[in-house]
């Protein structure tokens, strides 16, 4: 079980996510110091790591709408959150998948910070609410990345296929 | 089944007769663009190679342009360090498209791309930029990747795990109003979808005002198609492509002028009718919130932003600099121009719209991303409201989570410089 620590509305930017005036800070190591950095109360919460690792942030359509900025997945990620959303942005959505920040894609989502929730396979169980929401699969084609534990370890054994030709 | 323009692109690049919406292919690269980023995108790109004794390579220098924009010259000494790092990286591997600091040449990527003829009909390019959208304007199918995907490109020379997409049908007819311009015909349609309207999704457009577009205008509409989340935007290549890339781009190999299939598949057809539209403002805090200028006219304004990928063409520049010549710009107002790259600066440098544009108060800045995202100057202070011919206002966009940024035309901005206040192109001179 998990607690939603985070919530947001519909066509929530990676300039929210990882502000501009931090993209010359790239390494996933360095970016989650400025996770949600204008909020200052989330982030200091971050900072002094309140929360448990796999706590959840709700979000609602659209999440992570806006630049391609790769620092939005690995500052969320940095911190152990998953993303619950009612819908993500395409380029958000393969970042985090690339990198392995894990993604939730689940429509009809209703939940508030201090619900508890539990992931199943098919669906999010909403345990305070006693509801269940169904997620909506990833294809198959990007849960290959995942399996393979994100684009690096995916590319290296392609490559190394492909070079020994 | 007919195919549309990016099932026929996706399917040659991925050696197959035909592919249909929702397949997922292996599409081979024709050119891959990075900015800044390329930082991350190298060191992305060497993870991938540890522990396989290859040696790290770029699969093909060729097809890779790295162009610095974002921060240009560099504003502080971790992107000074990542510019040399890049530097250092580009000339190792022999990647010749390497646009670095300099005044005779490069600018904005997106623009670079276009004015160097790296963009062409019927390629696949990828970029680590969300508005790589804009190369669809020469009948490319561009779209953008974060740095760990372009990684996986320059080591592979593919994109993997391509789901082809679905495509939305934009037919645009009519005839434009003077003050009115490509900018409110995307501002209008990015209303109309919504943000999240064409994720996933291409808009492919078509209609007799396209036909009578220049590509600087088609720039413009592909640029921002990935504000209504569209993987990507095309217009089919004609003979205006030809022209510009001929003329322009000073391109001299044959090019392949992919068209749709007279029944291709649409998800939707959506038919504007422009020679009605009137000015169009997208309000704070997403490009969606889009409404006519006469909403909200008289808004104070203090900052006027003309310039980015969107709107620092020579035509943009041209339009500004008519509206403002032998006036002043308000008090309390200040104007910024960023011109899209060096050749447009060079340009309006001698045609005297810079000498104009100075004339009435505006302070040029050099070619580059600017002000656009926040991060290198003409931030806002608090309180303060920002009038942009950029793509972008969401909060904290322009450096200051505490301001507000209106995205126009570069009417509307030239017109609004003068009266200080949110100002319809149309009733000023
Ligand atoms: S001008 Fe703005 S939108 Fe265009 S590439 Fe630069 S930062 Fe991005």
């Amino acid at each position: 079980m998990a607690t939603v620590v985070y919530k947001v509305g519909d066509d929530v930017s990676t300039d929210a996510v990882y502000p501009g005036r931090f993209m010359a800070t790239v390494l996933p190591s360095e970016t989650p110091q400025f996770c949600f950095a204008d909020d200052k109360a989330f982030n200091t919460a971050l900072q002094q790591k309140a929360f448990a690792p796999g706590s959840v942030i709700v979000a609602g359509q659209n999440f992570g709408c806006g630049s391609s900025r790769e620092q939005a997945a690995s500052t969320i990620k940095g911190h152990g959150l998953v993303v619950i959303a009612r819908g993500f942005a395409r380029i958000f959505l393969q970042n985090s998948i690339n990198l392995g920040l894990r993604t939730v894609i689940c429509p009809a989502l209703e939940a508030e910070v201090g619900d508890e929730i539990a992931l199943a396979e098919a669906h999010v169980r909403n345990v305070t609410r006693g509801a269940d929401f169904p997620i909506v699969p990833l294809p198959a084609a990007r849960q290959a990345i995942i399996d393979a534990g994100g684009l690096i370890a995916y590319t290296r054994t392609r490559l190394v296929a492909a070079r020994a030709r | 089944m007919g195919m549309t323009v990016v099932q026929k692109i996706l399917a040659r690049a991925s050696g197959l007769a035909s592919v249909n919406v929702g397949d997922v292919v292996e599409p081979a690269v024709d050119m891959a663009m990075s900015h800044e980023n390329t930082a991350l995108v190298i060191n992305q790109f060497l993870e991938i190679f540890k522990g396989t004794g290859l040696e790290p390579r770029v699969w093909d220098p060729s097809k890779i342009a790295v162009i610095f924009d974002h921060r240009v010259p560099a504003e502080s000494a971790k992107t000074a360090t990542n510019q040399k790092k890049v530097r250092e990286f580009a000339g190792a591997q022999g990647i010749e498209k390497f646009h670095d600091v300099r005044g005779d040449a490069g600018g904005i990527c997106h623009q670079v791309m276009a004015e160097e003829g790296y963009d062409r009909p019927g390629a696949v390019i990828v970029g680590a930029d969300s508005h790589t959208t804009s190369h669809g304007a020469l009948g490319a199918f561009a779209f953008g990747v974060g740095a760990t995907e372009m990684a996986s490109v320059w080591a592979l020379g593919r994109a993997v795990n391509i789901q082809v997409p679905a495509t939305i049908k934009v037919v645009i007819t009519g005839r434009l109003h003077a003050a009115v311009t490509p900018k409110d015909v995307i501002l209008h349609l990015v209303g109309l979808l919504t943000a999240e309207g064409g994720n996933f999704k291409v808009i492919e457009f078509h209609g007799d005002a396209i036909a009578g577009m220049p590509t600087s205008g088609r720039l413009v509409l592909c640029n921002m198609s990935v504000e209504a989340g569209a993987t990507a935007g095309i217009v089919p290549a004609d003979a205006e492509t030809v022209r510009y890339l001929r003329e322009e781009a000073g391109v001299t190999d044959p090019l392949d002028l992919v068209q749709p299939d007279a029944d291709a598949v649409y998800d939707r057809v959506i038919e504007i009718d422009v020679s009605t539209l009137g000015p169009q403002i997208a309000c704070p805090h997403t490009v969606d919130n889009v409404k006519g200028v006469a909403a909200v006219a008289g808004t104070a304004v203090h900052q006027i932003v003309i310039g980015s990928c969107t709107n620092g063409r020579l035509d943009d520049l041209e339009e500004a600099a008519r509206r403002l010549k032998g006036r002043k710009i308000a008090k309390g107002v200040r104007m910024l121009v960023f011109p899209a790259s060096w050749k447009i600066y060079k340009e309006a440098m001698t045609r005297g719209y810079l000498g104009d544009l100075m004339e009435a108060g505006a302070v040029i800045m050099n070619p580059g991303c600017g002000c656009c995202l926040g991060v290198h100057e003409g931030a806002l202070g608090d309180g303060e409201t920002a009038l942009s011919t950029t793509n972008r206002n969401f909060h904290g966009r322009m450096g200051n989570p505490n301001s507000d940024v209106y995205l126009c035309s570069p009417a509307v901005a030239a017109a609004s410089a003068i009266s200080g206040v949110i100002t319809d192109p149309r009733k000023e001179g």
